[in-house]
């Protein structure tokens, strides 16, 4: 499967011959699992296996719920109390659900800015970026109507705020958020269909994230050089690499170790810190609460939703441009889902021939600044959409247009990139030597400890 | 191979399989409470004992309540039936000589085994017939003047035990006490 | 620097959380301690009893508490009453049986009442659904260092009015200083309106925190499970990771050597 070439899995027994001529599966698996990996990840490349994890999490306690769960209006709110109060360990299943969602979301995060850092996405990796943006957009589906289930306020209000974005769009606008919706407003029909696609949707993740692995096992894992792996022949791969198993395996699994113990600390202790105490009122149509605020992890996105009020004169613009048809509105729609398109096209957007940032001068402040502009966005989402606040939504959600659609096609042009090792093999030694006191010339000596 | 080696090697493989035997535990403690969840919650368990509060029989009434599922009859028995009752030899019982009663296990199906008090006053039995599990009929129905199954036509005499007809078992009788003089405990 | 990144996000993740902001402007709140409070905190079943008979005796003449049955008052890490206790409690309710289609005495699988009232609240879940500390800037450190606060708003609540009153649109308000605002809810806590069974000296400030605690035991009853389950993962994540973190660095050692010799 992969380009890389290592030892092939080969049938010994008359058994094994049996199987393999009928299923490959063993070879398959064999390949998968022992495929060569470059020596010198670090532990930026620990969140794939934590997602992978989350996700697994998020299933096996979401099906079990699901025996419990009563997808009525009428008794949804109560089924969960009945979770919480009488199932054995209902309580633990419920809060490591609603909290699963969130592990999710911050792994996710550091996954994709850990992409962004080390060009994971350029040449030939375009696919893996591709799959994994739509992983992204299926877990914000699945995570919004799996917010809506326990009929909290906030899950109404939130359902009611989140399906109005169909409502901006012109023309077929209405008709589309009344097709949502099931009715003229969100509803027992609205609370079951979320209810089938919030169990559906994590399959559909499951499948995507196989074709994921599939891409980056073919085209071979990015590494923090960004320095391809020798490929000539077997040995001198071998030099730059090391099988996934055992070595990568049982250093993720101490990553994954360190981080559930923490999670299990936020599960056990403060299962509450993040959600929202308006949920624990049941839903109530004719009631709104006073902030509706999203769950933290879609605040940046909230908040380039809520940046653009007809008084910015890019709306004003644009409005003008396209006879009325794009307001405010539906300008805000646009932005929100475009800011994430833009990252989707980041491959064919930067222009530079330096893969990793690690040797890219200029792109790094740009990136942390990027960085930075993520959780000023998410502050800012959290904030009342008024004065400054809507101001400093615009400025952030300008950076991040900005970043990709002007700075990295300029940079790749006017940067000089710093020189890069050689091998993957030379960053492994030269890192060790940094540990051992040394003062090598690799800024980061964080390879697998 | 020095000594030095030895105990080196000693303790990785210590170390590999202590982290493996911690591995197997934490999956084991991650599965556990995925299959305890299918075991009664416990707004379900605290149906299993329910009170019954039966003051207002009179003799010759009969109340019958829901309990696991199935009805109960609680029968508070005549002078008549119980004499009806007590005349029966355990030998004279076609079908089924065990008195099917947890609260005096082993026992014959002799009128004093199935009733509650000493005087045989009440009789508290499952309304279930033994046979497919109809629920029969009371009130002095049947033959033997006691309930009579409608279904494949089961007679069970004043003591509920079955006489004539296909069921092969007296009626069971549920984990019953007086808590008090009125109220009956179920389970 | 990507360990910075991953910090970051955590840290970030836990300050943009804000169910400050969801609960709206808060008055003058104050930071009762509670035996609860803290990883290895538990309800003091004194407490709860007595939280038990405040709500019998003032807030259930409106205020229902539909989520929690009577038996619960049974339960470990609860209130705790004896079964017969439980019981004759049960019993001083009349509850409506839809399968007799008629009115009976309670039992104890049956549940609490609804509210009697259309304005009062449920309360089985007051607790969770109140934050008494937030900020600042929506950035959640309050909470952080304070807890959420849900028991500290109700006692500040029940124990918050200053005596003013108005009558507007056929209605009384009365200010309350831990809302901050005016509400329909009379003042409802006396000096020794109610005697306590344990013969603890109920002024107004006992009763406040004896309800609150009451409520938040029955917003969140498997508290100390959780709390129990939280610590012994913990504990045993860590050894695990702590035999992983050898186990790696014993698989890698050969390798780093060969190429540190190199």
């Amino acid at each position: 499967m992969s380009g890389i070439p290592h030892d092939h899995y080969e049938p010994n027994t008359n058994a094994e011959k049996w199987i393999d001529k009928r299923l490959p599966i063993v070879g398959l698996l064999y390949d998968t699992i022992k495929i060569p990996t470059p020596k010198n990840l670090n532990w930026m490349w620990i969140w794939g296996i934590v997602l992978m994890t989350c996700l697994v999490l998020q299933i096996v306690t979401g099906i079990v719920l699901v025996m419990h769960y009563t997808p009525d209006a009428d008794l949804a709110f109560a089924s969960v109390e009945h979770i919480m109060r009488n199932v054995n360990g209902g309580h633990m299943l419920r809060y490591l659900h609603q909290n699963g969602a969130m592990l999710f979301f911050a792994a996710v995060y550091i996954h994709i800015f850990r992409g962004l850092y080390y060009g994971s996405y350029k040449s030939p990796r375009e696919v893996t970026w591709i799959l994994g943006m739509f992983i992204y957009l299926a877990m914000m589906a699945t995570a919004f109507m799996g917010y809506v289930l326990p009929w909290g306020q906030m899950s109404f209000w939130g359902a009611t705020v989140i399906t109005g974005l169909f409502g901006a769009i012109p023309g077929i606008g209405e008709m589309l958020q009344t097709w949502l919706l099931g009715g003229p407003a969100v509803g027992n029909a609205t609370l079951t269909r979320f209810f089938s696609l919030h169990y559906l949707l994590p399959f559909v993740i499951l499948g995507l994230s196989i074709l994921h692995i599939w891409a980056f096992h073919t085209t071979g894992n990015n590494n923090p050089t960004g320095v391809d792996v020798r490929r000539t022949s077997k040995e001198e791969a071998a030099k730059d690499t090391l099988p996934f198993w055992p070595y990568f395996v049982i250093k993720d699994l101490f990553a994954l170790a360190v981080i559930f113990a923490l999670f299990w600390a936020l599960v056990g202790f403060m299962p509450q810190f993040l959600g929202h105490p308006d949920n624990y009122i049941e839903a109530n149509p004719l009631v709104t609460p006073s902030h509706i605020v999203p769950e933290w992890y879609f605040l940046p996105f909230y908040a380039i939703l809520r940046a653009f009020t007809s008084d910015v004169w890019v709306v004003m613009a644009v409005n003008w441009l396209s006879f009325g048809i794009i307001d405010a509105a539906f300008f805000g729609v646009l932005a929100m889902f475009g800011s994430i398109f833009v990252m989707a096209l980041v491959p064919w957007l930067d222009t530079s021939n330096v893969r990793s940032g690690r040797y890219r001068p200029m792109f790094k402040w740009w990136f942390w600044l990027l960085v930075v502009d993520f959780f000023v966005l998410m502050w800012a989402g959290a904030m009342p959409a008024e004065g400054i606040y809507s101001t400093i939504s615009l400025i952030g959600t300008a950076y991040w247009f900005g970043y990709f659609l002007v700075i990295l096609p300029i940079l790749g042009v006017i940067e000089k990139p710093l020189p890069q090792p050689a091998t993957i093999e030379e960053d492994f030694k030269a890192s060790l030597k940094n540990k051992s006191g040394g003062n090598g010339p690799s800024p980061e000596p964080v390879p697998a400890e | 191979m020095s000594h030095a080696d030895d105990h080196e090697s000693t303790r990785r493989d210590f170390i590999y399989y202590a982290t493996a035997g911690a591995g197997v535990v934490t999956v084991g403690a991650a599965v556990w409470p995925l299959v305890n969840q299918m075991n009664p919650t416990a707004d379900v368990q605290a149906l299993s004992s329910i009170f019954v509060d039966v003051g207002g029989l009179e003799p010759g009434s009969q109340l019958t309540v829901s309990f696991l599922g199935k009805p109960v009859f609680l029968r508070r028995r005549t002078a008549e039936e119980i004499e009806a009752g007590r005349a029966v030899s355990v030998d004279e019982l076609p079908i089924d000589q065990e008195s099917r009663n947890p609260n005096k296990p082993g026992t014959d199906a002799s009128d004093a085994n199935r009733t509650m008090d000493d005087a045989g006053e009440w009789l508290v039995m499952t309304g279930v017939c033994t046979h497919l599990g109809c629920v029969p009929l009371g009130n002095g129905a049947g033959d033997f003047g006691g309930w009579f199954c409608p279904c494949h036509g089961s007679h069970y005499d004043t003591a509920g035990r079955i006489r004539r007809g296909p069921a092969p078992e007296n009626m069971h009788i549920p984990v019953a006490t007086f808590v008090d003089d009125t109220t009956i405990q179920l389970g | 620097m990507f360990k910075k990144l991953a910090v970051s996000t955590i840290a970030a993740a836990m300050l943009a959380s804000s169910p400050a902001l969801a609960a709206g402007e808060l008055g003058k709140i104050t930071d009762y301690d509670f035996s609860f409070e803290g990883p290895f905190g538990t309800y003091d079943r004194n407490q709860l009893q007595r939280g038990l008979q405040v709500y019998t005796q003032v807030c259930s003449s409106c205020h229902g508490l539909e989520k929690v049955a009577f038996r619960n008052l049974s339960d470990p890490n609860g209130p705790e009453l004896p079964e017969e206790q439980m019981r004759a409690y049960a019993e001083m309710y009349e509850i409506w049986d839809p399968e007799l289609r008629d009115w009976r005495v309670a039992g104890g699988p049956d549940k609490f009442p609804e509210s009697q009232f259309e304005g009062a609240p449920d309360l089985s879940l007051m607790a969770k659904s109140r934050v008494g500390f937030s900020g600042p800037y929506g950035l959640g450190i309050n909470q952080l260092v304070n807890g959420m606060g849900g028991a500290e708003y109700i006692a500040s609540f029940v124990d918050g009015f200053n005596g003013d009153e108005k009558f507007e649109a056929g209605t009384m308000f009365y200010y309350n200083e831990a809302s901050a605002s005016w509400v329909s809810m009379a003042p409802v806590l006396w000096e020794d309106g109610v005697e306590y069974a344990d013969g603890t000296p109920a002024t107004k400030e006992q009763q406040a925190k004896d309800v609150a605690a009451f409520l938040m035991w029955t917003a969140e009853p498997k508290m100390v499970e959780r709390k129990q389950a939280g610590f012994v993962g913990v504990i045993f994540l860590s050894v695990l990771a702590a035999l992983l973190y050898l186990t790696n660095k014993q698989l890698w050692a050969p390798i780093k050597k060969a190429a540190k010799e190199e």
